[in-house]
């Protein structure tokens, strides 16, 4: 998995109101924060955790493996090319509202290296009571074995509450983000509940917008060995209209809710017909492959 | 964020894109003036308005005389033009371009957009110029050639020529047709575009390479950089509840149903819409609240799902994550208090502290009509409007 409960991170924007806020959070949480980044703040401690001035710096102190980012938007594009820099495993950039072109250039200058970027405009990673990293709210989440992957921040807490509540938890519950160029896309996620031997089955959240969900669904009838159930949002959303998320836009004709969904079907994903129904969904197809024991949370 | 016409094509001529002469003109007055500076043998008058498909629509007419100017613009000039992107109650010409006419000898098409599958920004080119792209994509797809463009470098004068052969470009005008398509690129990067069209581009008998429309919108992510952009915004194209909106940080979309929906999150407020759909029931709006909603933006939503006349009930549907569910519960009590709330309202909450939120909306004596889940919430406003 990501994360798990000895994953060592550091806070970037440690100071900015709600990055404090979130890290008292995850600190709550177990989540082991061992330093914050805010430059020029060096030297100062908040929650206990220490502060440096570069992400070089914090990693050489504290020995950290993965990032997550605050940093507001205008300043995000450079927080995440320092942490790739520093060659982090892992960067989970939170900020929304990032220009576009500057994650083009991220992008490009991420190439060749070994870094992962989650994000951004997500709400972070989690591994239910080890490691949570990023804004969603921890209780919801219950240790077990769905995978949850999602573009979008409150339908994964919908389709985790759902799980929970049924009593079956979650291996790990991954937010990839709303935005039209982001660092791990559906099918990255994917390899990993593929490989991990403690996800039996994953849950996939998609929204309108771009081909992600259809290149995924492509990649789960040939490769996956798990069963997979999907949900896609904005089937009444209107053409030439952005969503909320930037990158929740049907264009062109392309992205709409009911060629994803068509595609999704033909490539054995299960599609919850409503927001409200993922949770049984799943438990369905779980009866379907027998595996509602092997998952259950006792 | 969308511009007019005219304040793209002025755009593009800084980067040295050759596009005809014209002028804006706000009156009838205005239109024959500018028509008079420009003394060109044929005047062509277009409407201004944020929508494609004008031509069709009557909103683009070619004059042979200042006579002719005077006639069109007074046609134009407040006809209210439905196109295919106005949808049925169609944009109001409060603006009119008045360009020199030319000599066409062929059109093109010339787009950029952002490829999602690559991360990068593609150039796009046809030899089908006039026509949709969209169109032409669904029906003849080889007739459209592609270069993905390294940040890094920008668009090569190679990849610019590779599209020029591509679309047979007469060997005299390549020189010509390479230095508009990279002057294109350095606008889209420069001014942070989210797409630029030019359809059509045009050779004209002349033996010039002329952007006779020009299509640019804009990232708003990054108009906090583009201030010169920004003042270009045109307040009388948008919605006036989707501004209101902006200005109090809400992330609202009109749509033409009868259930005003309030949801935190993008996500949960599309499959919201969604799950009304399902049940029967028309959403009137999309409304995203965010993360930190407080008891004013809550009253804000209210006041702009409220001030759309077709609403006949309210759906609030919220999983409080980090946002608890007493906090917006006390905001719906104040809100609905404030702005004397006369429709059906039916509330679901779900997550942190919960429990306190519907004892907070039990006890204010407000009609409010509490949902167990999301889709007894959806049940329960559908047959309440119906």
């Amino acid at each position: 998995m990501l994360v798990n409960k000895d994953t060592k991170v550091i806070v970037q924007g440690i100071t900015g109101a709600t990055a404090t806020f979130h890290t008292k959070e995850m600190l709550a949480y177990g989540t082991k924060i061992v330093g914050g980044v805010t430059p020029g703040r060096g030297g100062s401690k908040v929650e206990g955790v220490p502060v440096f001035n570069t992400v070089e710096e914090a990693v050489a102190e504290t020995g950290a493996t993965v990032s997550v980012i605050y940093v507001p938007a205008p300043f995000a594009a450079d927080a995440i090319m320092e942490a790739v820099d520093a060659e982090l495993e892992l960067v989970i950039c939170i900020t929304e509202h990032i220009p576009v072109l500057d994650m083009v250039k991220v992008k490009r200058y991420m190439e060749g290296k070994k870094t992962r970027l989650i994000g951004p405009n997500c709400p972070g990673v989690i591994t239910p009571e080890e490691c949570k990293i990023g804004i969603m709210p921890g209780y919801i989440h219950k240790k077990g074995h769905i995978g949850v992957v999602s573009r979008s921040g409150t339908l994964t807490y919908e389709a985790v509450h759902q799980l929970s509540q049924r009593g079956f938890g979650q291996s790990s519950a991954i937010g990839i983000g709303g935005d039209p160029v982001n660092g791990t896309n559906f099918i990255d996620v994917l390899k990993v509940f593929n490989e991990d031997p403690n996800t039996y089955a994953v849950i996939m959240i998609g929204e309108i917008g771009g081909t992600a969900e259809e290149e995924a669904a492509r990649w789960v009838k040939e490769h996956m060995t798990k069963p997979v159930v999907g949900f896609i949002g904005g089937v009444t959303a209107p053409p030439g209209k952005r969503m909320g998320h930037a990158g929740a836009i049907i264009s062109g004709g392309q992205g709409t809710a009911e060629e994803k969904i068509r595609v999704m079907n033909e490539c054995g994903i299960k599609v919850a017909e409503t927001p409200a129904v993922i949770g049984e969904t799943m438990i369905q197809v779980l009866e379907e492959h027998n595996l509602v024991e092997k998952c259950k949370t006792h | 964020m969308n511009i007019h016409e005219y304040q793209g094509k002025a755009i593009l001529r800084e980067y040295g894109v050759n596009v005809p002469n014209g002028h804006v003109a706000f009156t009838v007055d205005e239109a024959v003036e500018a028509a008079k500076k420009l003394n060109s043998p044929v005047t062509v008058v277009k409407a201004q308005i944020h929508a494609g498909g004008r031509g069709k629509a009557g909103g683009v007419k070619i004059a042979q005389n200042l006579e002719e100017v005077r006639t069109y613009a007074e046609e134009i000039l407040g006809k209210t033009l439905i196109t295919p992107q106005t949808g049925p109650e169609g944009k109001e010409v409060k603006r009119l371009l008045i360009e020199e006419g030319c000599d066409i000898d062929k059109e093109y098409y010339v787009g950029l957009v952002l490829d999602t599958s690559t991360s990068r920004v593609v150039m796009m080119a046809s030899e089908e110029g006039g026509m949709e792209i969209e169109e032409v994509a669904a029906t003849n797809p080889e007739k459209i050639f592609k270069e993905v463009i390294d940040p890094l470098v920008g668009l090569t004068g190679f990849q610019a020529r590779r599209l020029a052969f591509q679309l047979n470009i007469p060997k005299e005008l390549i020189g010509k047709f390479t230095k508009l398509m990279m002057g294109l690129y350095q606008a889209f990067v420069d001014k942070d575009c989210s797409i630029a069209e030019i359809n059509p581009l045009v050779t004209t008998k002349d033996g010039e390479v002329l952007a006779l429309d020009a299509k640019l919108n804009f990232d708003d992510n990054a108009l906090y950089r583009q201030k010169d952009v920004e003042a270009l915004r045109d307040l009388d194209e948008e919605d006036p509840k989707e501004i209101e909106a902006s200005a109090h940080g809400l992330s609202y979309i009109a749509l033409d149903g009868d259930i005003g929906c309030m949801v935190n999150g993008a996500g949960l407020a599309m499959a919201t819409m969604d799950i009304i759909k399902h049940y029967g029931g028309d959403p009137a709006n999309f409304l995203d609240v965010g993360g930190g909603a407080t008891t004013e933006k809550v009253t804000e939503a209210f006041k702009i799902i409220l001030s759309d006349p077709n609403v006949k009930g309210i759906f609030v549907n919220i999983f409080g994550g980090i946002m608890k569910c007493d906090v917006i519960a006390e905001g719906i009590v104040a809100a609905t208090k404030q702005v004397g709330l006369d429709l059906p309202l039916v509330v679901r909450l779900e997550g942190t502290n919960v429990d306190l939120g519907k004892q907070i909306l039990a006890e204010s004596g407000l009609n409010i009509v509490p949902a167990e889940s999301m889709e007894d919430g959806a049940k329960k406003i559908v047959s309440l409007v119906k």
